[in-house]
């Protein structure tokens, strides 16, 4: 990682400012390691990617691995949803909504072509939302049609980058 | 039965019938008031047998609607193309078919949802891809949408 | 005073409920909905919600050519993918009167079967997980992804692979394709033994598939079911026994007919065709013909005005392209015939009496594929 983004982190820059503290500083370590290595996605695919995000959770590809291991059937337990596959004008409040349902922190991953930007269905077709980020806010974008299961796991790599980037003081930050 | 011998089959059961050319398979046009009980005949008569209707679908010619019904008889192995025209465009209105072919029932309400045709007697006649209030019927030639449509 | 009413309260509800099944739902296999009316545990009736996934296909082709349509053909069915492509270039083909070598006959054919096999892997993992056995999830997908690999190697792509062209084939086959075919199902005759012994003979599953669902041959003519879950109550509707397209006629294989109609005979009819669809392969995978990999085609593609009709036989059934050309480029109309969308409307009517964890198993025995109900 550069260093202009490791300045970003604002858990740092505290520690910096206030001389630091061993127990302080692996806190925010130890969250964000759990949390990172233990990302429950939703069962949620509307097409063919999800045939490829099944095939990304099965034996040769193992998501496992990466500690994406329990597929959620319910929002309210899960912590990303991958949205695989393309969204309409019919599917978009009910995707508001499973969103909404689940609880903080959560995250999003756009996957393949149709939930990046509306993919082959963005010309002449009336009933397609061009893009999830329409509708929720998306934290890793996948293209493809459908993207092959190792970029999904590139994908997700990228999002627990991004997890251990986040702090509790940018939580405490929010909450007031 | 071949193609001749069913010709003369439904022109006796419907002699305003009008037949079209094609390679493929026999095809009539059937005023739309005469549909239900052609079809009907169709399918009970123990010569015909019609009793797999295998595609319905509606087609926007800009002059008028239109329904094609794609028929095989399992038993004889024939095949059959009915089509019926409704010339209003505003409330276009066929007979229903599903109580003879089940199937017809969601067929029907596609060809409602995407091309306005209604069907009289159908048990469930609402919108099935779309929502209740969509504007409009997407695969008519006429349709637009400025909204959601990105022309190419 | 006021009087006091005492109504009295039932220990059992007698009355109908609705619960939601849907969109979000794992054994949905998709986006479908489904909004039960119950009675205690007991399925009274069903209407299924379509259209979460409606992306107007149909209304998108008009403004196609064809060899663009062959794209969209392959997001309707993604488990079928190749047989979707056959079935859009046979129409052209008839259509245009073009004749293909013979070698793309024999690849066509032999890819279509290669398709048809993983798609009943997938069933068969999802069907084994829906009805609670995560291993048969695993075991499904660990030899899917041995016939993906074969296409990845001929096709360049694992799930959506567009292959086929107006004409021949986009490029040709692997040198390594026969080699590997033949390993696949060498491979897969001992692995398929793993999925009897798992499922097939299983006494909790039999239980909850056997006379559960039943579906008589009347019935499912009237209601056009065909596929596999036709064939099991007796309708014989094989498309590529009826109307032969690439070289079936050459082939020898068994239609997989059943009276019983049940869950049960509907999952048994998937297995046994696996069987067949190897048994076809191996007769014709040593006997690729030398030749051309296309006929030779114009570089722009106009159908003569006129009405075409072309039927492919998908893993799921009968699926029907019916095709208005006006003479130009593009299709005046089309219409995808899908299976699953008849299949759909007979949920209602097998479900009604039974349990709603038997919903579940008859639903997955339907084998949905909901971006193809909806198109």
């Amino acid at each position: 990682m550069k260093e202009a983004d490791f300045l970003d982190n604002a858990t740092l820059e505290t520690f910096k400012h206030t001389g630091g503290n061993v127990l302080l500083t692996t806190i925010d370590d130890v969250i964000d390691w759990g949390r990172s290595n233990s990302v429950w996605p939703l069962t949620f695919a509307t097409s063919c990617c999800g045939i490829e995000m099944m095939a990304a959770g099965a034996s040769r590809h193992d998501f496992a691995r990466f500690g994406i291991e329990v597929y959620r059937a319910s929002p309210r337990q899960s912590d990303l949803i991958v949205v695989a596959g393309t969204i309409v004008n019919k599917m978009a409040p009910v995707l508001k909504r499973l969103y909404d349902q689940m609880s903080e922190p959560k995250y999003v991953i756009a996957m393949g072509a149709c939930a990046v930007s509306g993919g082959p269905f963005y010309y002449n077709c009336y009933h397609v939302v061009r893009g999830v980020d329409h509708v929720i806010p998306v934290d890793v974008y996948i293209p493809g049609c459908p993207p092959r299961p190792e970029a999904l796991l590139y994908g997700v790599m990228q999002l627990q980058r991004k997890i251990k980037l986040a702090t509790i003081a940018d939580v405490k930050r929010i909450q007031k | 039965m071949d193609q001749d011998k069913l010709k003369e089959r439904i022109t006796a059961l419907v002699p305003e019938a009008e037949f079209e050319e094609n390679k493929q398979f026999l095809t009539a046009f059937i005023p739309a008031g005469k549909l239900h009980t052609a079809a009907q005949n169709l399918k009970e008569a123990e010569d015909t047998a019609f009793d797999y209707l295998f595609c319905q679908t509606g087609v926007d010619m800009t002059k008028y609607l239109m329904v094609v019904y794609h028929l095989n008889s399992t038993k004889h192995g024939h095949s059959v193309v009915l089509k019926v025209k409704a010339d209003d465009r505003v409330n276009p209105a066929i007979d229903t078919v599903c109580d003879i072919w089940r199937t017809a029932e969601f067929l029907e309400r596609e060809i409602y949802d995407l091309l306005g045709i209604h069907f009289n007697n159908h048990p469930d006649m609402r919108r099935i891809f779309l929502d209740e209030n969509w504007k409009g019927h997407p695969l008519r030639k006429d349709y637009k949408d400025e909204v959601n449509i990105v022309e190419l | 005073m006021k009087e006091v009413i005492h109504t009295p309260v039932k220990a059992l509800e007698e009355e109908e409920y609705h619960i939601n099944m849907g969109p979000q739902h794992p054994s949905t296999h998709g986006v479908l909905r489904l909004v039960v009316s119950l009675q205690g545990e007991i399925v009274k009736s069903l209407k299924p919600h379509c259209g979460y996934i409606h992306r107007g296909i149909e209304k998108m082709c008009e403004k196609d050519t064809y060899p663009q349509i062959i794209h969209l053909t392959d997001r309707m069915d993604y488990l079928s993918a190749h047989i979707n492509n056959h079935g859009v270039c046979l129409l052209v083909e008839d259509a245009l009167q073009i004749e293909v070598p013979e070698r793309v006959k024999y690849i066509r054919t032999i890819i279509d079967e290669l398709t048809r096999i993983q798609s009943h892997q997938l069933w068969w993992a999802c069907f084994g997980m829906d009805l609670g056995g995560l291993t048969c999830f695993f075991y499904g997908l660990r030899d899917r992804e041995k016939i993906l690999d074969i296409f990845e190697e001929s096709c360049g792509s694992r799930l959506l692979h567009s292959y086929y062209t107006p004409g021949g084939l986009m490029w040709d086959i692997h040198p390594n394709f026969q080699k590997s075919v033949k390993d696949f199902i060498k491979y897969f005759r001992k692995k398929i033994k793993d999925y009897d012994r798992l499922l097939s003979g299983n006494i909790i599953f039999m239980e909850r598939t056997k006379n559960v669902g039943h579906l008589s041959k009347e019935d499912a003519i009237s209601y056009g079911i065909t596929g596999p879950s036709g064939r099991a109550s007796g309708f014989s509707c094989d498309i590529r026994k009826h109307h032969p397209y690439g070289v079936y006629d050459k082939a020898d294989f068994r239609e997989i007919l059943f009276t019983e109609g049940d869950t049960y005979h509907r999952y048994i009819a998937r297995m046994d065709e696996m069987h067949e669809s190897m048994k076809i392969i191996e007769q014709l995978i040593d006997n690729i013909p030398a030749g051309d990999f296309s006929a030779k085609m114009k570089a722009v593609i106009k159908l003569p005005a006129g009405e075409y009709y072309q039927r492919v036989e998908t893993a799921r059934g009968e699926m029907g392209i019916y095709c208005i050309s006006d003479g130009n480029k593009t299709p005046y109309r089309i219409k995808f015939r899908s299976p699953n969308f008849s299949n759909l409307g007979v949920l209602d009517h097998l479900s009604r009496g039974f349990k709603i964890a038997d919903l579940v198993a008859i639903g997955a025995s339907l084998d949905f594929v909901i971006p193809d109900i909806d198109r």
